[in-house]
């Protein structure tokens, strides 16, 4: 095992006990912070496999942007009390599902015929080539824009939503 | 080097623990940080393969970051609704919130 493989060992470890903290948690603000720790789990996976921005966006968006919001909203309704049961009625059901689909994946995954040459190195200027593949007219530049329209409608839509409408009373 | 299988074993492991979430859990706060999971699942899934099979052509990095902005968009909607369905309701279990139920 080199040492990118004991790397790669501890950071999936470390992503996937996130993972389970989140969902099993009894306390639903532990369960937020299991998944900040899952979420920069992910981002070192990305690091490791050289995908610089991604990275950084990751740490940005996800851990800086959306856990916080979820922490927000856990806060604001009243979720945070520890003391109710955190499973529903089809907890078994649920764990059978999740079990079988992950068997028909892990199967599926370790049959299939890989290439199993060593990967090409990643080019140097991947990051500009990224920036210059989400604006070229023939690659991505359609897609940035929907996205971006779409982040203004989630946006006003959300404030629309959340919005206290005791206050015109 | 770490071989791809590893890291769409991962990814298969996160997204079954996200889908256990989303099926199990009672608060709905909880069924949107296990659907953010399997979301992360999926992009550890699409950067394995552009690392692994197309390192020079920017497509898996562009998917992986379309999946990003549409999570955010999502997730901030959807906790827009939670907060909303609390204030009318004062819930947030979803057995609780069966209006619509026959």
């Amino acid at each position: 095992m080199t040492t990118l493989q004991v790397m790669f060992v501890l950071v999936g470890l470390i992503t996937v006990a996130g993972g389970l903290y989140t969902v099993l948690a009894r306390n639903l603000f532990h369960a937020a912070l299991g998944l900040v720790v899952s979420l920069a789990g992910v981002a070192s996976l990305y690091a490791l496999m050289e995908a610089a921005f991604l990275a950084a966006a990751q740490v940005l968006i996800y851990i800086g942007a959306i856990a916080v919001l979820i922490i927000f909203a856990v806060m604001l309704t009243e979720g945070v009390m520890g003391k109710r049961p955190r499973a529903n009625d089809q907890w078994g059901y649920s764990i059978v599902v999740a079990l079988g689909l992950l068997a028909v994946l892990l199967v599926t995954l370790y049959r299939f015929d890989w290439p199993q040459a060593a990967p090409a190195a990643v080019p140097a200027d991947s990051i500009v080539r990224l920036g210059k593949a989400l604006v070229e007219p023939d690659l991505y530049v359609l897609p940035f824009e929907v996205a971006s329209v779409l982040l203004v409608a989630a946006l006003i839509g959300s404030i629309y939503i959340a919005r206290d409408k005791r206050v015109e009373k | 080097m770490v071989p791809l299988t590893w890291y769409l074993g991962v990814a298969a492991i996160l997204f079954c623990v996200g889908v256990f979430g989303v099926l199990a859990r009672k608060n709905a706060i909880a069924v949107l940080m296990s659907i953010e999971l399997m979301l992360n699942a999926v992009n550890i899934n699409l950067v394995a393969f552009w690392r692994y099979l197309e390192p020079d052509k920017m497509a898996g990095q562009a998917f992986a970051a379309f999946v990003f902005i549409v999570a955010a968009a999502e997730a901030a909607v959807g906790l827009a609704l939670i907060i909303s369905v609390y204030r009318n309701r004062s819930t947030v279990d979803v057995e609780n919130v069966d209006l619509l139920k026959w």
